[in-house]
């Protein structure tokens, strides 16, 4: 069916410009977009160079755990086993887990994301490419310091969910604090890739993706996005206290002084168990892009499949105690969670629905990445069946702790993940340097995958079934487990078999081998338009688009970008650009002007790396350094980077489209990335005054009848000045934009000295009545409720020399005035994060 | 294959609100969360093991009315941008009407959903009479 349009949409332009003019653009566009060489080269920030060392390094990983589990496959392979000892084991199986959930399973779905997004979405590049390289570079220096902390013997050994007190007073030795240190920098380097996700999709879709347009893809990494600043800021807060716990006795998990091991479990899982459909959600997506690819159709039910990426999204925060349902809640707690458990397969259930009927109305090619979509979705209803078990609590009452459990969760990782994965591997490959994968060996690697997978698992339901318990290093003779255990360590090898095949096929020597033909499986998609192999720039003129599947709908489409009849087809100046559109509708408003390459990025990682890393070995001093370094470095990117004045006001895009270079306030992409990444931060300061109110419920000693503070006048002092604080910093914002520029100092100084006498107001609470934090939980709750505030103060403190300086060096000025509009935005955080704190410290102990 | 091009007369971009997507699902949570803290500080503070967890039946079963509420409301208002003009489904076409449709259908898929996850929340009510 041919596409309808709007009446005010542009056509490309009617005749191609000269072929002189098309070198010469090509010429400009490949010198602004070209690599650095030599050892430069790993100075790239293009998302689409970043994303393809980050999916290698987290396939790397994945392999890495992948031996991590062949290790544990046999030792177990017979009973009374000696292959490893207890103590390695423990650390081989929580090392297994940690890798593949944090090295492997969330990493691969941000660095797919980052290659592909600006490609289904026509544009050059996301709005932050150095973001995306800092992100990589955290995720590189995280992974590799906890994986190598198995070849000192020094892992860590609780499990890859840490539950205290094994994890606190049972486990000394730097493992854990490995875990808790690494893992919450990695998770940093996930916030900032969801920032550049989120933006991404909403702010640089082509002109004409109006929101019922964009690629499902898009759909389900915007929801995976969002998800994640609202899931792993928990586990950041529950890491923190852990690790305050392990290195100053803060006594958060310690039921002697008021703590409690469950707030952990809680906190944990309510990370962990979203976190299993933020790896599921992006997955699925890939098979949303091949399903129609293949049926040769459109996919039926767009809005149902939207339906369930948003349904899955917002369901999935609603399960968490199912982890938790034999830690002794009350029933008709776990029958709540019970209930959203069930729900949640109504969503993932109408997806796959949608999938089944694409292909049953259109006509199914048979090829590689459809094998492994069908094998990966056989397998993830079987897990998803054994999930709709093990959500009933009386059923996990049995199930608990079981091999069950890990039969189920594999069939649902591997199913609804690992296949996808491998499919988009086969699928995407031509766009990474232009060849395909082997068909043949595609296909064998399936079989032996295919086979060796349910080989493994199949029997594993069946083994805990007869109660065979998980994490336990040996089983005596006898109790029926032998010879199934036989079967899945046999099936471990026949799956790894598999995976060799296809890293062999990944990595072969393809020099000999053709390009692939241009868009070879006929997609009509938006990534598939580049040449093979594909240039830096992205796309070559950002089209209009018309329909959810351009390629296939609109005629000459392909003929129109690459000769430049469209939008951005020239770097006149030289620089990276690409466009920015408005979130629902997708018209233009703005040229973004994009960084080019740079190790500041890399060295920011490393230095803030430096601060988690010492830190694990307590050298508190060093790491504080490290981390005054790491503040400098971000310092120095933003001010030679971020909000520059350009040349000129603003340029023309083609097709007589006029549009500005500069955007400040909910204009700018830096505005939504700050909103974004506050949201994350405020999401963990909502789990630790969850902490207080969790304590408060559970325990009656809380407050403690011995309690002294904080009192009410220095929270509420504090409070008063930090609202102050935030009310001068709006004032200076309306100053700097009249160019009132004495008001706009004094505003700011004022409020400086009020942020720091705030913060240090709020301090005095707890330590002016002497609330001890290593005495009593209700201490530390309020210590650390106080210092989280102050921190804050003290960031918006130097937010706020910094829009001084700017002003100062004429780098912010009445019309630019991006920073101080970002900077505002965080004080409005600053403000109810004072006041919820103040509100809770000091009000709370009141009201009981 | 040529273009049509459609004159229909939509709303334009800034007069449609995106929030309006997941005010159900939104609800459902504040449903969800309200009857779990009910339930947790009701057994942890007032009530004992085997005590009668009567009020909180009757708190969850106002909340699930108040919450049914707001989301028909919200699912209606969906089904009226669905049934905007005379074009029906897929909503795939590259006009204001479309993405007006589109938004609204996508809105009342979603609170169909959360009217059901909030329904079997409130099963509880018939299951659970006091805090074991």
């Amino acid at each position: 069916m041919s596409p309808v349009t709007h009446h005010d949409d542009p056509d490309p332009l009617p005749h191609a410009p000269t072929p002189e003019l098309q070198r010469a653009q090509e010429e400009r566009l490949r010198e602004a977009w070209r690599s650095p060489s030599g050892w430069r080269y790993w100075s790239d920030v293009n998302n689409t160079i970043v994303g393809i060392w980050y999916t290698a390094v987290a396939f790397l990983f994945f392999l890495f755990g992948g031996v991590l589990a062949l290790m544990i496959r046999l030792q177990l392979a017979v009973p009374g086993n000696d292959f490893l000892s207890a103590d390695r084991y423990n650390q081989v199986f929580t090392v297994h887990g940690s890798v593949m959930m944090f090295l492997f399973a969330i990493p691969v779905f941000e660095s797919i994301a980052v290659i592909f997004l600006p490609q289904m979405l026509g544009a050059r590049d996301l709005p932050f490419p150095r973001l995306s390289a800092f992100g990589f570079w955290c995720f590189v220096l995280g992974g590799i310091f906890l994986s190598g902390s198995l070849l000192f013997d020094a892992a860590p050994r609780g499990g890859w969910f840490m539950y205290p007190p094994l994890t606190s007073t049972y486990q000394p030795g730097v493992g854990a604090d490995m875990w808790l240190l690494g893992f919450s920098f990695i998770e940093v380097a996930a916030i900032a890739a969801a920032v550049e996700l989120i933006v991404g999709t909403l702010k640089c879709r082509p002109p004409g993706m109006r929101i019922n347009l964009i690629p499902l893809y898009c759909w389900y990494v915007l929801v995976a996005a969002a998800m994640v600043l609202f899931a792993f800021p928990p586990l950041i807060a529950g890491s923190m206290l852990l690790e305050l716990e392990r290195a100053f006795q803060w006594p958060f998990f310690d039921p002697a002084r008021g703590g409690d091991p469950l707030l952990w479990q809680h906190l944990f899982w309510l990370f962990g168990h979203p976190e299993v459909y933020i790896i599921f959600l992006p997955s699925i997506a890939i098979i949303a892009m091949i399903v129609p690819t293949f049926a040769r159709r459109p996919i039926v039910g767009y809005g149902w499949i939207v339906l369930a990426a948003v349904g899955t999204g917002f369901l999935s925060f609603g399960l968490w105690v199912h982890h938790m349902f034999t830690t002794g809640l009350p029933g008709v707690s776990l029958a709540l969670f019970s209930a959203a458990s069930e729900a949640v397969a109504i969503p993932t259930g109408v997806q796959i629905f949608c999938f089944v009927a694409t292909i049953a109305a259109g006509r199914l090619t048979h090829s590689v990445p459809m094998l492994y979509t069908l094998g990966g979705l056989a397998t993830f209803i079987i897990g998803g069946l054994t999930g709709v078990m093990v959500a009933l609590a009386s059923f996990d009452f049995q199930a608990h702790d079981t091999f069950f459990v890990v039969a189920h969760l594999h069939y649902v990782l591997i199913g609804g993940s690992v296949f996808p994965i491998i499919a988009g591997c086969y699928y995407f490959f031509p766009l990474i340097n232009g060849k395909k994968l082997s068909d043949k060996l595609g296909k064998i690697a399936f079989w032996f995958l295919f086979t060796g997978f349910n080989a493994t698992f199949l029997p594993m339901h069946l083994t805990g079934l007869r109660g065979m318990p998980r994490r336990v290093f040996t089983y005596p003779e006898g109790l029926g487990f032998d010879a199934l255990n036989l079967l899945s360590t046999v099936g471990a090898f026949v799956l790894a078999i598999g995976v060799g095949i296809v890293a062999w096929d990944i990595v072969r020597p393809k020099k000999k081998q053709p390009l692939s033909e241009r868009n070879p499986w006929n997609a009509g998609t938006l990534e598939w338009l580049p040449r093979m192999p594909q240039e830096n720039w992205g796309v070559r003129s950002i089209p209009e688009i018309d329909s959810r599947y351009p390629l296939w709908d609109q005629p000459n489409l392909v003929r129109d970008v690459d000769q430049g009849r469209f939008y951005l087809p020239d770097a006149e100046e030289g620089k990276r650009e690409t466009l920015v559109t408005s979130p629902i509708d997708a018209e233009p408003v703005q040229i973004l002007r994009l960084p080019g390459p740079s190790f500041v990025p890399a060295l920011a990682a490393i230095t803030l790396g430096g601060f988690f890393i010492l830190g694990t070995f307590y050298l508190w001093k060093a790491a504080v350094v490290s981390l005054v370094i790491a503040l400098g470095t971000i310092l120095h990117w933003l001010w030679t980077t971020t909000a520059v004045i350009p040349e000129k006001a603003e340029k023309s895009a083609g097709l007589g489209l006029t549009l500005p270079l500069y955007s400040s306030g909910a204009k700018s992409v830096g505005w939504w990335a700050m909103l974004i990444t506050m949201l994350a931060v405020f999401t963990a300061f909502v789990s630790l005054v969850f902490a207080y109110f969790f304590y408060w419920t559970i325990h009656e000693d809380f407050p403690p009848a011995s309690a002294t503070g904080p009192g009410v006048f220095w929270p509420a002092l504090g409070a008063a000045l930090l609202l102050g604080a935030w009310a001068l910093t709006l004032l200076a914002r309306r100053c700097n934009r009249v160019d009132n520029a004495p008001a706009f100092y004094a505003f700011l100084t004022v409020a400086i000295v009020g942020s720091l006498a705030g913060a240090a107001a709020l301090l005095a609470g707890p330590w002016r009545t002497g609330l001890d934090p290593t005495r009593h939980v209700y201490d530390a709750t309020v210590w650390l409720l106080a210092i989280w505030t102050a921190l804050h103060a003290v960031v918006g403190v130097i937010m706020q020399g910094y829009c001084m300086a700017r002003r100062a060096a004429g780098r912010m000025t009445g019309r630019h005035d991006i920073d101080i509009h970002n900077v505002t935005l965080f004080w409005h955080f600053v403000a109810i994060t004072t006041v919820i704190a103040a509100g809770t410290i000091a009000g709370f102990p009141l009201v009981k | 294959m040529t273009k049509r091009i459609s004159t229909e007369d939509a709303p334009h971009e800034k007069r449609e609100n995106l929030w309006l997507l997941i005010v159900s699902p939104t609800i459902w949570a504040v449903h969800f969360l309200f009857s779990y803290i009910t339930a947790a500080v009701w057994c942890a503070k007032v009530g004992s093991p085997g005590g009668s967890l009567q009020p909180v039946r009757w708190a969850i079963a106002i909340y699930t009315v108040i919450a049914l509420i707001g989301i028909t409301f919200n699912g209606l208002s969906g089904l009226r941008r669905h049934n905007f003009g005379t074009e029906s489904l897929p909503h795939d076409f590259d006009t204001p009407g479309d993405r007006h449709r589109f938004l609204g259908f996508a809105t009342v898929l979603l609170a169909g959903l959360s009217a059901v996850a909030t329904l079997f929340a409130a099963a509880v009510v018939f299951y659970f009479f006091d805090c074991r």
